[in-house]
Formats: C-alpha cells, sequence, structure tokens
C-alpha cells in the first residue's frame, strides 16, 4: 500500500515536471523559430524542422538539465535534425563562397552615392529581401554561425556547443561569414542599380 | 609599414566583438580618432548589424505556434 503510494506521488512529480518543461520549451518558441527560419533554406522547411524539434524535444525531455540554456538545448536538437534530413545536400553544389574585405560593401554602396553623409542612409539602400536572399546564399557552414551569434544572440561558446565545433572554428566561421555576406549583399545591391 | 586603414579595417570585426586587447584598442581608437574614412565605415558596419537584425526578424506564424502546443504529450 505504502509502495503504491510512492508510486503515485512519483507519477505525480514527474507529470507536473513535465508540463513545466513543455510550457517553458512553448515559452521559447518565438526565439527558437527566429533562429531556425534562417537555418532553414525556406519557411516551408523552418516550420517542419520546428515541429520535428519539438516533437522530439517533448519526447526526451527527461535528457534536458534543469538549469541548464533550454534555448541552445532546443537548437542542439533542431541543427541535428536540419543536418540529418540531408536539406543540405539538396541544396546547389557548394562553390568556394566570395569574400570581399569588411569595407567593400560600404565602398560599393557609396560609390553610386553623391555625397555620402548619413551611414544609417546607405543601409538603406538594402531592401529586407536583399538581406534575406544574401543570407540564405551564404553556405550553411558560414551562414548557421551567423544566424546563431548575429541574430540569436548565442555566446561562441553556446554556438559551438551547439554545432559541435571547436570555439576558435566558431569565430573564423563568423569572421568569414560576415564576409561572404556583405560580399552577396554588394552583389544583389548592384544588381538592382543596374 | 602595412597600410593603416587596411590595419584597421582588419580589426573592424573584432573591435565590434568586443575582442581587441587593450593594445589592439587603444590602436584602433588612435586611428579612429584621425581618419574620417574609416570612422565612416565604422558607423555603416554598426548600422549594417542592426539592420541586418531587424530585417531578418521574422515572427513564427500562429498556426506553427498551435501545432506545437498540440505535439504535447497527453497525460495518461
Amino acid at each position: 500500500m505504502e509502495a503504491d503510494a510512492e508510486d503515485a506521488q512519483r507519477l505525480a512529480t514527474e507529470a507536473r515536471d513535465r508540463i513545466r518543461f513543455e510550457e517553458d520549451a512553448l515559452a521559447l518558441s518565438d526565439q527558437v523559430y527566429r533562429v531556425a527560419r534562417h537555418l532553414a533554406s525556406s519557411r516551408e522547411d523552418a516550420d517542419e524542422l520546428m515541429q520535428e524539434t519539438y516533437a522530439r524535444a517533448f519526447r526526451s525531455w527527461r535528457s534536458f538539465q534543469p538549469g541548464t540554456n533550454m534555448r541552445a538545448w532546443l537548437l542542439r536538437i533542431l541543427t541535428n535534425l536540419n543536418i540529418d534530413r540531408g536539406r543540405r545536400q539538396q541544396r546547389a553544389p557548394q562553390m568556394q563562397p566570395l569574400e570581399a574585405n569588411d569595407y567593400y560593401l560600404y565602398d560599393r554602396l557609396a560609390e553610386n552615392d553623391d555625397g555620402v553623409s548619413d551611414e544609417d542612409r546607405v543601409v538603406e539602400r538594402l531592401s529586407q529581401d536583399d538581406i534575406v536572399t544574401a543570407l540564405s546564399a551564404v553556405p550553411h557552414d558560414f551562414r548557421d554561425v551567423i544566424v546563431l551569434v548575429d541574430l540569436g544572440d548565442f555566446s561562441y561558446a553556446d554556438a559551438a556547443q551547439i554545432l559541435d565545433i571547436p570555439v576558435g572554428t566558431v569565430m573564423s566561421r563568423l569572421h568569414r561569414g560576415r564576409r561572404i555576406l556583405k560580399r552577396e549583399l554588394a552583389e544583389s545591391a548592384l544588381e538592382e542599380a543596374t | 609599414m602595412k597600410d593603416p586603414c587596411a590595419h584597421c579595417e582588419e580589426m573592424m570585426q573584432p573591435y565590434m566583438d568586443h575582442v581587441l586587447t587593450d593594445a589592439e584598442l587603444h590602436e584602433a581608437e588612435a586611428h579612429l580618432a584621425e581618419c574620417e574614412g574609416c570612422r565612416r565605415r565604422y558607423r555603416f558596419e554598426e548600422s549594417l548589424r542592426i539592420y541586418v537584425r531587424k530585417a531578418a526578424d521574422e515572427q513564427m506564424p500562429a498556426a506553427l505556434r498551435e501545432k506545437l502546443a498540440a505535439l504535447r504529450i497527453p497525460l495518461d
């Protein structure tokens, strides 16, 4: 009888912990989506990836250690699923990405302007579409890091853990990735100008 | 000697990421204080980072939010 009561108590505690876990995970879904949207290649992919991630997270909730970073834990699942699904292989074969120096984009945007005075205005020559398109054109190894650090506000250490790569690799990919992104942005801005 | 603007360009990302050493930071700031061209390009980088974040920020569709909530495992 006493064992039954203990069992019931244990089950009740577990149910309560699980519900709390699910609520916490769902409360983070907006933040996870912001990152997922650009890790995935399209809105449709991001939608599927989110559902797969949450289905897996809810099944394996016991492996989450309370008190650790749940957003990073969810994104670790999401990036693994993204790789597993082989979505990346479906993309066009990766060419050696073109990088520009860090001043390149500003110089290209400013050269079409007569007397640039306000840097904010120069930035506004880029449309939201330019940015989303340019981001999706950055090869995935570089894009993953840009998305996690620059859009998702993850630290280098968190990004390294999520992607299972060394911190030094995160830093070098971030540096190169931003340059590739700027090169892509310059391309699309120049196309529009001609 | 290396072109000081080219060197300043190299330091731009680590400067924005706050990972320069004290000596490098001092060097970058000394150059920026006297070089309008590099200052403009640093300001542009700051604006660009903010702008990219804003442009890439997409709200989760309401339908997806409902689908995720429906994935919760029902209590026995």
